[in-house]
């Protein structure tokens, strides 16, 4: 059996940090979710609007932002504004403010397409039966497009989880920088340590994320 | 003479610079059931759609019982509810299944008991073979199905006139009948109908009077026998015949 460096793992609080790692990434995630949905539901709705300008404006900030990587947004924020600025923020706000101009992009997007792909006879049945606008809103638009948004907002909330392993590049100490910082302090004892540190990193993004895939999955073919 | 139900005067139609109805008159009265024909893009279908306030209208008046369908307007779901309207594409409610879809105008727009509803929805359905699926959803039933139920969904809100936009269009051909059926034995109930169709030997059956439209006015209406036997303008006549085929043999 080759030596894959686990026993690291056990030593002093080692497994303790890691777990806050991943908690830290979290953290910046789960705030970005609970603002992305909100303001990306806003977005998708500004998105179908028939005024010009409107749609104009928000079409050149989702390409803006789908446009730009993630890493050069943060270095943007982070070391960016601090400069141009003179702001100081910390890497935490920093990744929370990337992360929700992102997901929010990405939201409004979904969001958008939840609502053009109903169909305008959905509308027309729905007030010949005589409902009114908020009824037909109620009983028969907005159920279907959260129907088909769910999954996909579930598909984006792992991607942003994953995506969290960037902001170490803007000195955010979470789950993938914990494991380096293991890795290099145990470089003389453990000198195998990487692979399994990283593999522990692996299965936590893992159990972190598949029971969210597992749901999409599951909303799916029970809407499908 | 039946009461008049349906009053349409002087209805003007336009999209745009596009002139779809000119100046069409039509009185329907109660109990009648009026085919209404013509060839593609006459108005016919745009026709049904004004009638149920889904369009505006440029100029004339549409009047059910005296009251006027104006689009937009506040009073326009109640006055919807003596309509009964079936789509060529069925449009039920893909998230609701069958007994829901047919309950939901029932309960949420005219209050009615939940209990009561579903009892007459069971019963409608039962009408038109299809109680046994009535705890499906939309996607498991065939073309014929879905739009036997889209029937049963706008019945169940008991309305006074019931418009039928080219619903067998979208069939497969071993479908048709049994929604044509549905609709005789509607007819054959003393229903208020305004069936727009491409069936013309359907047409012939089930109407008291057929109304033959082109560019966006009536040309010629009749009883169907006369009608279809002897049509009294050449465009009419024209129009038959593309119906007929000579054998090639």
């Amino acid at each position: 059996m080759p030596d894959l460096g686990l026993e690291v793992l056990f030593k002093g609080k080692n497994m303790i940090r890691l777990l806050g790692g991943l908690w830290a990434a979290l953290k910046i995630s789960l705030i970005s979710v609970a603002l992305s949905i909100p303001l990306g539901i806003l977005l998708g709705i500004l998105m179908v609007r028939k005024e010009v300008v409107i749609r104009a404006v928000t079409r050149i900030y989702l390409e803006f932002i789908r446009i730009m990587p993630q890493l050069v947004l943060l270095f943007i924020v982070f070391f960016g504004s601090a400069r141009a600025f003179g702001s100081d923020i910390s890497g935490e706000l920093s990744s929370v403010i990337v992360f929700t101009l992102w997901g929010t992009a990405e939201m409004g997007d979904l969001v958008r397409g939840a609502i053009i792909s109903i169909p305008k006879h959905q509308y027309e049945s729905s007030a010949a039966l005589g409902l009114k606008n908020s009824q037909t809103y109620f009983y028969i638009i907005i159920p279907q497009t959260v129907r088909r948004l769910i999954p996909l907002s579930v598909n984006l909330i792992t991607r942003m989880i994953k995506t969290t392993s960037l902001v170490l590049m803007i000195g955010v100490v979470e789950v993938t920088k914990v494991a380096q910082q293991i890795i290099e302090a145990n470089r003389m004892t453990s000198p195998n340590a990487a692979f399994g540190v990283y593999l522990t990193v692996f299965l936590l993004y893992f159990i972190a994320c598949w029971p969210l895939s597992l749901l999409a999955r599951h909303l799916e073919r029970k809407w499908g | 003479m039946a009461s008049e139900l349906l009053k349409i005067e002087q209805l003007v139609k336009r999209y745009d610079e596009h002139t779809v109805i000119n100046g069409l008159d039509l009185t329907v009265h109660s109990g009648e059931v009026v085919v209404v024909i013509g060839p593609s893009g006459c108005g016919k279908s745009t026709l049904l759609r004004c009638i149920n306030g889904l369009e505006p209208i440029q100029g004339g008046s549409i009047k059910l019982s005296g009251d006027e369908i104006i689009h937009g307007s506040k009073n326009l779901p109640a006055l919807r509810q003596k309509i009964g309207m079936v789509f060529q594409s069925y449009e039920l409610f893909p998230h609701l299944s069958v007994i829901d879809n047919i309950t939901l105008a029932p309960v949420k727009v005219q209050k009615r008991s939940k209990g009561e509803a579903e009892e007459e929805a069971l019963r409608l359905l039962e009408r038109v073979g299809l109680k046994d699926k009535a705890k499906q959803y939309p996607r498991q039933l065939s073309g014929g199905q879905k739009q036997r139920v889209a029937i049963v969904r706008a019945l169940c809100m008991h309305p006074e006139v019931m418009l039928f936009d080219e619903v067998t269009a979208a069939l497969d051909p071993e479908m048709v009948r049994e929604v044509l059926d549905v609709m005789l034995n509607l007819a054959k109930q003393g229903r208020t109908m305004i069936i727009v169709t491409h069936e013309m030997q359907f047409a012939e059956a089930v109407a008291d009077r057929v109304i033959f439209i082109d560019k966006g006015n009536i040309i010629e209406e009749g009883r169907p026998k006369e009608f279809f036997n002897s049509p009294k303008t050449e465009r009419a006549k024209q129009f038959l015949n593309i119906f007929e085929f000579e054998s090639v043999k």
